[in-house]
């Protein structure tokens, strides 16, 4: 796919004839937070050639009601994912964790006749660059940015869906300076209601990902969870330490080739 | 726990915030750092080995009575006496009439959790019999008044400063901050008390059922002396420290040490059969082996199981980003980091360490560091679960036969390598179900948190796209702002701004897109 992107950038409003339809599980907190990297997705599944779907009837993989050990009500949201996203063939989300809650729970989360089509949801479901990289092997959405940045792995992307190195491919492949971060592969802190329960220790793991991130000297720290993303920058907005946290997807997205209006 | 624990505070979130704001343990975490990750860099590079030790962990679970009795046939064949202890009380009493049988007067102890479990030292002090901790790690927290912090390295919360200042009391004049001078200041001193002692005590890593053969690990050398010096050796042995065969410490035993400090085998190694025989020279008049249950028997058969396949290396806790900041007293527990999370509440049957399966990110490294692969991040999941319910935690076994399996799932995850028992099992406790109905039905809400009601309210809502949508109508208000102080969500304004609502949901630029011609590309 990326030997088929024209240099330096693809027109985004191109489509290949033949492209993919991914149903966008865009997930409750980027819906509501983080909106701009929903578009950000978006943006970059099109520039792939991908036709994108928004299932409007979506809410919640229910991760939060699983982690804080309320299987019943994680379960209800579950089988609200399942019905929802049933008819599509593939479903990516700009989340390791919530594609991750689909990954990795699910089976245990949903019993009995409905556990089959818990697993189908789970087979077809990828996290944004894991899925642009991995499975359409696209490595170059026609994005260009000079900037430096640095990446840390977010943990259930990292370890519940094992994403490797498609995000830095992808980075990479956009022109940016990639500086390696120390303990890319630690927990920032977030953690869900962790953040909540222990602030005090949760910021603390945000200071220490923080401090690796300046050491780097890049620009931005970015990262596949808008969850992530928000916790370090709001410890970041206390401290004033550190570069800007970014979602990934936004920050690539920034580099692709402005939109052309529809001819009128 | 008679023993103080050293960091202030009644939950682990007032101790935790104490670590983060104790200048000397924060001190000391460098070298922590510096130690553990020599420990975790070696200990990821043994797939092989891992699969090989976690296989003969699960051989042990699937029959673990079984092989515990043929532990004690073989051990009561080579002449030592087994002794079953279902509490820590048992063991405690078991131990104590023993050493007042013998008119010990003093002990001398090698490095055991399983011994700080039951709080042996403390039982034998009690009793006037003088008790030292000869590992120089536990010395040094024995002298403090401690726990140790970590079940490898015991003192390594402490700095060299610090050390000295500890081992000064017991010494004749000021020690210097010298690390070999203060470790032979401390061989020396611990001398005598080796030569006087009538009883040693030891704790076992592993046991082997085929040959009552019991394997313990030093780097100091201090456990052989405690099991061979003294008159009686002692040694307490949780019950799922049995393996099958003395041939699988081939595959154990490197993986323990490689895991525990990154050493390709310890600097000790004592294999002991039974007590001295008269054709021999060193060894003990009297062995006895203590097998320690304290509910462990229990979780065999529940999803639960796959705790009891854990060594005891202390992976878990060198990679934990939680542990790594706060050390092992934040827990309030024996056990520490995410493998003292998981263990304490269970084998306590709830009675202890309720909060501790919520004080984790979830990142999951455990999972991934842990050598016997044991899903430590489910099973905390699972605990917060099992826990909401106030009173006693028993597990119900549950059945095995899931449609995960290893070859199923294409490329392995940490975690997914065994279709183990919590990999089958469900989530949703036993008969849960019925009683949340239950208790909507008639209002009976004793039972249920205000965090479980709230979760069950917001998942109703939620599940409908109606209900998402009006709940998502915040952000009008919001507008994407930064929040500094939030009542309600202090937890998380009191170190971080909050951000709030988007003034406009990604859904309703996707209908404005959708709608509008002029916004169509994006």
């Amino acid at each position: 796919m990326s030997d088929m992107s024209p240099e330096p950038g693809l027109d985004p409003n191109r489509r290949r004839p033949d492209g993919p339809t991914v149903a966008l599980f865009v997930t409750c907190v980027v819906d509501q937070i983080a909106p701009d990297v929903g578009v950000a997705a978006v943006r970059l599944l099109e520039a792939a050639g991908c036709r994108v779907e928004f299932p409007t009837a979506q809410t919640c993989c229910g991760q939060p009601a699983a982690n804080a050990g309320e299987p019943e009500a994680a379960g209800r949201l579950a089988r609200h994912m399942i019905d929802v996203f049933a008819p599509y063939d593939a479903v990516v989300a700009p989340s390791g964790s919530c594609a991750a809650m689909v990954h990795h729970s699910y089976d245990r989360l949903i019993s009995g006749p409905d556990r089959v089509r818990a697993e189908e949801l789970s087979a077809k479901t990828f996290e944004l660059c894991q899925y642009l990289v991995d499975e359409l092997g696209c490595t170059d959405v026609g994005a260009r940015l000079d900037a430096t940045v640095t990446f840390h792995d977010a943990c259930h992307g990292l370890r519940n869906l094992g994403i490797g190195d498609a995000p830095r491919r992808l980075l990479t492949a956009a022109g940016v300076t990639l500086v390696d971060l120390a303990d890319s592969e630690t927990c920032c802190g977030f953690g869900g209601t962790f953040s909540l329960e222990y602030g005090d220790l949760a910021a603390a793991l945000a200071d220490d990902k923080l401090a690796h991130a300046s050491a780097t000297g890049a620009e931005f720290l970015a990262s596949g969870d808008s969850a992530c993303v928000a916790h370090l920058e709001g410890r970041r907005r206390r401290t004033g330490s550190g570069p800007e946290p970014i979602h990934v997807a936004e920050l690539l997205a920034r580099g692709l080739p402005a939109p052309v209006s529809p001819t009128p | 726990m008679s023993h103080g624990i050293v960091t202030p505070g009644a939950t682990f979130a007032e101790r935790s915030r104490a670590a983060l704001a104790d200048p000397e343990l924060q001190g000391a975490l460098t070298n922590l750092h510096r130690r553990l990750d020599t420990a975790r860099a070696v200990a990821e590079t043994s797939p092989e080995l891992k699969d090989r030790a976690s296989s003969i962990r699960r051989e042990v679970l699937a029959d673990l009575d079984g092989w515990l009795d043929r532990l004690a046939a073989s051990l009561e064949r080579v002449g030592a006496v087994v002794h079953r202890a279902s509490t820590p009380e048992e063991a405690r009493s078991v131990v104590v009439a023993l050493a007042r049988e013998r008119g010990v007067s003093t002990v001398v102890k090698s490095k055991s959790m399983a011994t700080e479990e039951i709080d042996l030292a403390d039982a034998l002090e009690r009793a006037d019999i003088e008790t030292i901790e000869t590992d120089l790690g536990e010395y040094i927290v024995q002298v403090a008044d401690e726990r140790p912090s970590h079940m490898i390295t015991p003192a390594i919360h402490k700095t060299l400063d610090t050390i000295a200042e500890v081992l000064t009391t017991r010494a004749d004049g000021p020690l210097p901050t010298d690390r070999e001078a203060l470790a032979a200041w401390t061989h020396d001193h611990l001398r005598p008390a080796f030569l006087r002692a009538e009883m040693g005590i030891s704790g076992v890593n592993f046991a082997a059922a085929d040959t009552g053969t019991i394997t313990i690990v030093t780097n100091e050398g201090n456990g052989r002396l405690c099991t061979s010096w003294p008159r009686t050796h002692v040694a307490v042995m949780p019950v799922e420290k049995v393996i099958p065969r003395l041939v699988d410490l081939a595959t154990l035993l490197p993986l323990l040490t490689r895991s525990a400090t990154g050493q390709a085998m310890s600097n000790y190694l004592s294999m002991i059969t039974g007590p001295r025989r008269d054709d021999e020279m060193d060894g003990p008049d009297e062995l006895h082996v203590v097998f320690l249950d304290n509910n462990r028997r229990a979780l065999v058969g529940t999803a639960y199981e796959d705790m009891l396949a854990c060594i005891r290396c202390g992976a878990c806790l060198n990679v934990c980003p939680v542990y790594r900041r706060v050390s092992g007293h934040a827990y309030g527990a024996v056990y520490s980091g995410p493998m003292g999370k998981v263990l304490t509440p269970l084998l306590s049957q709830g009675a202890e360490g309720r909060e501790l399966p919520h004080a984790s990110s979830l990142c999951g490294a455990c999972t991934e560091a842990c050598p016997v692969e044991i899903p430590l991040a489910d099973l905390l999941v699972r605990l917060r679960a099992d826990l909401r319910e106030p009173g006693v935690l028993r597990p119900a076994p549950i059945a095995t036969g899931g449609s995960s399996s290893p070859e199923s799932t294409g490329h392995r995850l940490p975690g997914e390598g065994f279709a183990t028992r919590a990999a089958a099992a469900p989530l949703v406790p036993q008969g849960a179900h019925r009683k949340v109905g239950l208790s909507f039905a008639h209002l009976s809400f004793a039972h249920l948190s205000f965090a479980h009601l709230a979760f069950a309210t917001w998942s109703r809502v939620w599940a409908s796209p109606g209900g998402y949508r009006a709940t998502s109508a915040l952000g009008r208000l919001t507008k994407g702002r930064w929040a500094r102080r939030l009542p309600g969500l202090t937890g998380w304004t009191r170190t971080r701004d909050l951000p709030l609502p988007a003034a406009r949901s990604f859904r309703e630029r996707w209908a404005e897109r959708t709608n509008d011609p002029e916004t169509r590309s994006w």
